[in-house]
């Protein structure tokens, strides 16, 4: 009983990860229908620019991780000038853009090998007081607690957000239809780029919580989380938040589960999406998704 | 047998004064000295560039140790030092350079086993003998009679280090956890079952991970639902680190010690893993703070020279330059390689930095490993 209810405990905490990622990633397709391929090379950056902003500027976390989302946000704005604003009139601007985010991947990729160097770098000892709590068999340590309470915290502020505040409400108003939008005053170039700005900042989020708590971070580490992602946004429903967070919840569990019961971790992707494939045979439109209807 | 040519005149002060003095030997009475000219083979770019430059200084102040010492009738060794960039194609290079240019008395290196694949044939073909410093991969030494090798491999390391955690230890049950899409962390999977089937430890789960992986949770929390009296890991330093860290945050508690492979050996991990890398267990073929006269001395003299400890790789190729002399000075002659090699075949129980050294039948190393634990930060010599 209590090995499971470790293992449902990790399966939550990288679940919380994923679905921190995923909330990012499925915006900016809820608002432009465009895939942004370099989310996964944001979140590297975000690690790995609050990992030099401890060691190297010797900032105290809690001012390392706003400062640096907030670097990620000013990419997003970049990624939005250079890789899709420029497709945006062209017809095709949704595939175009897809393949122009993947020229910005292979740029920032390169910008963190040139900056941080190929090796696994790691947060300095003592950068955040890790306490463990143990009921029984049980174990949770305060930053799981943390990264998970940060990772909901997030997703459930950018979900009022969207829901309640004005600039949210624009941001769901261009979703639906971003010409009609226009007709009714709202500033939509505006409203796209401050939607990558929210979402590279929530990856660029999940990457420091990525590299804090396995505590190793690498330029390539975007790699790991991008597949998962797409998957786990496709699982929720393209362009659904709450198809996102609970797809990455699904996700973490069903990684977890498989390496338990099968005691390796070779099949853990495999079922993942087999999961996945069969989700998309019952549901075309995932969990949360609806036909015909974008949310954001 | 005690080569006191080779061991005399360490401390640094000493040589430092040769060095001086070593000029006017070279032109004085250098007709009496047995000249052995050794061509070493070394990583000093590429991949492998980090151990070629430590195994560099070890046998540099090797053969300064031994030509300060060096007698009327002594052994005067002349190194004659390649890069092999790492790469095959360029040991070929530097082999057939040695083999037929420099015409040298045998030869130390190449740095990887990888390499070593390769050059040895080409020296075993010219009857040529060589002394790997740092292989440890399996079939080097059986390339040929020529061939020797002063590193020991995990088939030995292994054994005799859950000998070691059963007899002190009490270790009767281990979960087995490692990388299962990597040859060497496969290799020392296979290395330590045999291991453990020898021994009698029963293994009560096998876990895998594959090779990037970052979440080591769900196999370790799956382990410790066995209650094992260790967890054996066969893994490189990164992932090393990463299950370590992990195990002692799921509350794996300390008694129940991790013991690792030769991945494990790596300051890598005490500077990763921290705290939770204390009571890690590792063999490996050489540790610095081993009590050993020799290896004190060697450690001193190599600190005072290089202004760092010297680590493994540094003590294999100080402790080959050694046995290559020691081989040359039993065969009588620099360009017999015949003699040479029959006399390297030869050595026994011979005292060097890694314990008393013998070569076995089939031509690998054979010393006490060390069994190291991680205390205080550092490796230590696990009982010491």
């Amino acid at each position: 009983m209590d090995l499971l209810a470790q293992q449902l405990i990790n399966g939550l905490f990288i679940g919380s990860v994923y679905g921190l990622f995923a909330v990012g990633y499925t915006l900016v397709f809820g608002v432009l229908d465009i895939l942004n391929l370099a989310h996964a090379a944001v979140f590297t950056l975000g690690g790995l620019l609050a990992l030099w902003l401890v060691e190297t500027a010797g900032l105290s976390l809690w001012l390392a991780f706003p400062a640096s989302v907030l670097a990620c946000g000013v990419l997003g704005l970049i990624l939005d000038r250079v890789a899709f604003a420029p497709l945006r009139q062209r017809a095709d601007s949704n595939f175009s853009g897809l393949i122009s985010s993947i020229a910005m991947a292979i740029i920032f990729e390169s910008a963190a090998l040139g900056l941080f160097g190929a090796r696994t770098v790691r947060f300095p000892a003592h950068t955040v007081s890790v306490h463990i709590w143990r009921w029984g068999g049980i174990s949770i340590t305060s930053l799981q607690v943390e990264i998970v309470a940060v990772a909901l915290l997030l997703m459930v502020g950018l979900t009022q957000f969207l829901n309640r505040a004005r600039a949210g409400k624009a941001i769901r108003a261009v979703a639906e239809n971003d010409r009609t939008a226009r007709l009714l005053g709202i500033h939509v170039d505006g409203i796209i780029a401050f939607t990558f700005f929210i979402s590279s900042a929530l990856g660029g989020a999940a990457g420091i919580l990525f590299g804090l708590y396995f505590d190793s971070l690498s330029p390539d580490m975007g790699r790991s989380i991008e597949l998962k992602g797409l998957a786990v946004i496709i699982l929720g429903g393209m362009g659904s938040i709450p198809g996102a967070i609970i797809g990455g919840l699904a996700f973490g569990l069903s990684e977890v589960l498989t390496v338990a019961i099968t005691g390796t971790s070779n099949l853990r992707d495999a079922v993942a999406f087999t999961v996945l494939f069969a989700v998309l045979i019952l549901r075309p439109s995932g969990i949360f998704g609806r036909r015909k209807m974008r949310e954001a | 047998m005690r080569s006191n040519h080779c061991r005399s005149g360490v401390l640094a002060t000493l040589f430092l004064a040769f060095i001086l003095l070593s000029g006017q030997l070279c032109t004085g009475a250098a007709a009496a000295v047995l000249e052995a000219k050794i061509g070493l083979a070394l990583s000093m770019t590429g991949g492998a560039a980090a151990y070629g430059a430590t195994q560099k200084q070890g046998a540099q102040l090797a053969v300064d140790e031994i030509n300060a010492a060096t007698g009327a009738a002594g052994i005067k060794v002349v190194p004659v030092f390649e890069d092999d960039a790492s790469q095959p194609q360029q040991g070929i290079t530097v082999f057939n350079k040695f083999i037929n240019g420099d015409k040298v008395a045998l030869i130390i290196g190449p740095t990887l086993s990888n390499t070593a694949q390769v050059t040895d044939r080409i020296a075993q073909q010219a009857g040529m003998p060589v002394l790997a410093v740092s292989n440890t991969a399996k079939g080097i030494t059986e390339i040929g009679d020529y061939i020797f090798r002063d590193s020991l491999t995990e088939m030995i390391v292994i054994p005799y280090t859950m000998k070691i955690a059963r007899e002190k230890l009490g270790v009767h049950k281990v979960a087995v956890f490692y990388g299962n899409d990597d040859a060497f962390t496969k290799g020392g999977y296979d290395a330590f079952k045999k291991a453990l089937a020898d021994a009698h430890i029963e293994i009560v789960t096998e876990q895998t991970f594959a090779k990037g992986d970052r979440d080591f949770s769900p196999q370790l929390t799956q382990i410790k639902g066995k209650n094992p009296d260790a967890i054996v890991v066969s893994a490189l330093v990164e992932e090393a680190s990463g299950i370590v860290i992990q195990a002692r945050q799921l509350g794996i508690p300390a008694s129940i010690p991790i013991i690792g492979g030769n991945g494990f050996n790596s300051p890598a991990l005490l500077a990763n893993a921290g705290e939770a890398a204390e009571g890690v267990m590792m063999g490996a073929a050489w540790n610095a703070s081993s009590i050993l006269p020799l290896n004190k001395k060697f450690v001193e003299a190599f600190t005072a020279k290089y202004g760092h400890p010297p680590d493994q790789f540094a003590a294999q190729a100080y402790a080959g330059v050694y046995l290559a002399c020691e081989a040359v000075k039993r065969a009588g002659s620099a360009t017999d390689h015949k003699a040479i090699r029959k006399a390297m075949s030869e050595i026994k129980d011979l005292d060097t930095v890694l314990g008393k050294f013998s070569f076995t039948p089939e031509r690998d190393a054979d010393h006490t490993p060390v069994v190291q634990v991680v205390k205080g930060g550092k490796f230590a010599v696990f009982g010491e």
